[in-house]
């Protein structure tokens, strides 16, 4: 009987359990390559928190040793000698004043270039400056370290300026300035190619000029997609690392004047890491409390420039 | 004439005369960009031009700047970027495909896309923070290639996701539907239709993020990539330097045959990036016009 029974039920569960034994490997593999894909994107997430955590870790030290207060408010910085000053501001000072310049540089020669791009540049012009501004956007850094070294230095600054010192903020800022150009210049056009044709062609329609059309209508209509493109910018040039270690000069300056050397942030975090500082020294600290100060000022710079964007974007997308 | 004829032509004389003043002013904004990297590119030949030989590419590093070469530093660019991208490139593509083809429109996507686009704007040296707090000390790698390596893929993840999520978005949706249509599973569609699709704009971000990571210097700096390495580097845990720091610690003394060596270090440099962006440039014309027939 229960050998009849289990030839009866033979061939129908020899084919039936096929199809969901294939249906439940295939679920189970799509399963796993879900997760894998899953877990490759939560790495970026893990990466952020790698990164908080390590900072506040040895900030957190810092502190215990440090005032906050006379972090934020002395003017030395002078952790590795004695009289020991742990005073932000110089560097503070050094970085704004070098992103300063070249931003006050770089934003009206990207903006202009922007402008010229979208709005006055015949196709087969755009086609052969766009790729030049894109190589000038990939040089590395450390190249545009040398060029304000050998070159920004001893041949625009010093003669412009009659001063005789190498290292100087303003040789650093054109450098850095060069740098943001191709940033500006290519966010500023993807920010007016948005703006609609039909706004353009009722300005000319009312007579206005190319000029009237491209300051009164498309600049205003992108404009929060410019200032965003000019946030980042400046965010950039202040987490600017290899050309103001090479060409600011390394001095932690509370100036205020372009031609004297100054040090900024990320120039210090090199210094002290190209020494020998041992590590879990206090001296060794500065470097992640720099580092945390460098990252929270490039953090709400990059916020107030996506906040911007997207304001763009709910106008015209 | 009447006084508001007058007043009009000597308007609009105005308005078109300031319109050319301005397209001048356009013409010279850009030019100054193009003038910047001619002058640079100038500027690196002149200097270091007589310097580049095949003794300068193969001979290690040297107090005397006549008898110095990159040696060193070119073979321990090359295995940065060979383990860089060995990290970086399937971690960001598996990203980027998860969160183009299998994330729903919830939170949990909006943070990690939030998240990656504030990642891509971090400062590269405190990157390298993170490289010395982790990679160095607490994993024990020591300052080796393989730290290195590991901190420069976090550092070109997000460009590599950002850049594949772009090429994964010009997939027409059709292709997808299609394949559905005929009963293929999700990641039979993915793998199977949608990436070959976008593998040509996938490589073209792919070269951009590495010559972006060849031409990196702070985060290396920081997890002490040595400035002085009279040897290549026989495995990943070895110590090594690189090409942007061997540029940066010649350009950083005051001699000036350094000098020169640096900026023969920048065109050798420059010549390696300026072929990846190429190749990169003409992956990314092809891509376009084969979507568009």
């Amino acid at each position: 009987m229960s050998v009849r029974g289990d030839q009866a039920a033979g061939p129908a569960s020899r084919i039936r359990p096929r199809r969901p034994l294939e249906a439940r490997v295939r679920r189970a593999r799509e399963a796993v390559i879900h997760t894998l894909l899953f877990l490759c994107a939560f790495a970026s997430i893990l990466t952020t928190f790698g990164i908080i955590a390590t900072l506040l870790e040895e900030t957190v030290a810092f502190f215990r040793e440090v005032s906050i207060w006379e972090y934020f408010t002395d003017t030395k910085w002078t952790p590795l000698f004695s009289p020991a000053h742990f005073g932000i501001l110089p560097l503070l000072a050094g970085t704004l004043l070098v992103a300063a310049f070249a931003a006050l540089f770089a934003i009206p020669v990207g903006l202009i270039t922007a402008i010229f791009l979208s709005e006055y540049a015949p196709s087969w012009l755009r086609s052969a400056v766009k790729p030049v501004l894109e190589v000038l956007a990939g040089i590395p850094t450390v190249v545009l370290g040398f060029f304000a070294l050998t070159f920004v230095s001893p041949e625009i600054v010093r003669p412009l300026f009659g001063t005789s010192q190498i290292f100087s903020a303003l040789s650093a800022s054109i450098a850095v300035g060069i740098m943001i150009i191709p940033l500006i210049s290519s966010l500023s056009e993807d920010a007016m190619n948005a703006v609609p044709r039909s706004l353009r062609e009722g300005a000319y329609a009312l007579g206005a000029t190319r000029f009237e059309v491209a300051r009164r209508v498309v600049v205003p209509a992108a404009l929060s997609g410019i200032m965003a493109s000019f946030v980042l910018a400046i965010s950039r040039a202040v987490g600017e690392t290899m050309i103001v270690a090479l060409a600011a000069g390394g001095q932690p300056n509370l100036t205020w004047n372009p031609l004297q050397a100054v040090q900024t942030m990320t120039a210090y975090i090199v210094q002290v890491s190209l020494g020998d500082t041992p590590q879990g020294s206090l001296e060794f600290r500065t470097i992640f409390a720099v580092g945390m100060t460098l990252f929270v000022l490039t953090l709400a710079m990059n916020v107030i420039s996506q906040y911007l964007l997207q304001k763009f974007r709910e106008v015209y997308e | 004439m009447t006084t508001a004829e007058t007043t009009f032509r000597r308007r609009l004389l105005a308005r078109k005369s300031s319109g050319i003043g301005f397209a001048i002013l356009c013409l010279a904004a850009t030019l100054l960009a193009i003038a910047a990297l001619s002058v640079l590119l100038i500027d690196v030949t002149s200097q270091g031009i007589g310097r580049v030989s095949w003794d300068f590419v193969n001979s290690f590093p040297s107090r005397k700047p006549e008898e110095a070469g990159i040696k060193a530093a070119l073979w321990g660019t090359i295995w940065m970027m060979g383990l860089t991208a060995a990290f970086a490139v399937p971690l960001g593509l598996g990203a980027a495909i998860y969160l183009e083809e299998y994330a729903g429109r919830n939170w949990i996507t909006r943070i990690v896309e939030v998240n990656i686009a504030n990642l891509a704007g971090v400062p590269s040296i405190v990157y390298g923070l993170l490289g010395l707090a982790l990679f160095v000390r607490a994993l024990e790698l020591q300052r080796s290639v393989l730290a290195g390596a590991l901190t420069m893929a976090l550092l070109v993840l997000p460009i590599i996701i950002i850049a594949a999520q772009e090429a994964l978005r010009a997939v027409p949706s059709s292709i997808r539907e299609a394949a559905y249509a005929l009963g293929a599973t999700r990641s039979q569609v993915v793998f199977r239709q949608v990436v070959p699709g976008a593998l040509p704009g996938m490589l073209t971000g792919i070269i951009l993020a590495l010559s972006r990571a060849i031409g990196e210097t702070a985060p290396l700096i920081m997890i002490g990539a040595l400035l002085f390495v009279p040897f290549t580097p026989a495995g990943p845990l070895d110590r090594f330097t690189v090409l942007p720091i061997q540029i940066f610690n010649w350009a950083s003394r005051p001699q000036k045959e350094f000098q020169e060596n640096a900026a023969a270090g920048i065109i050798v440099l420059l010549a390696v990036l300026l072929t990846m962006n190429a190749v990169a440039i003409g992956l990314r014309n092809r891509f376009q016009s084969a979507h568009r027939g």
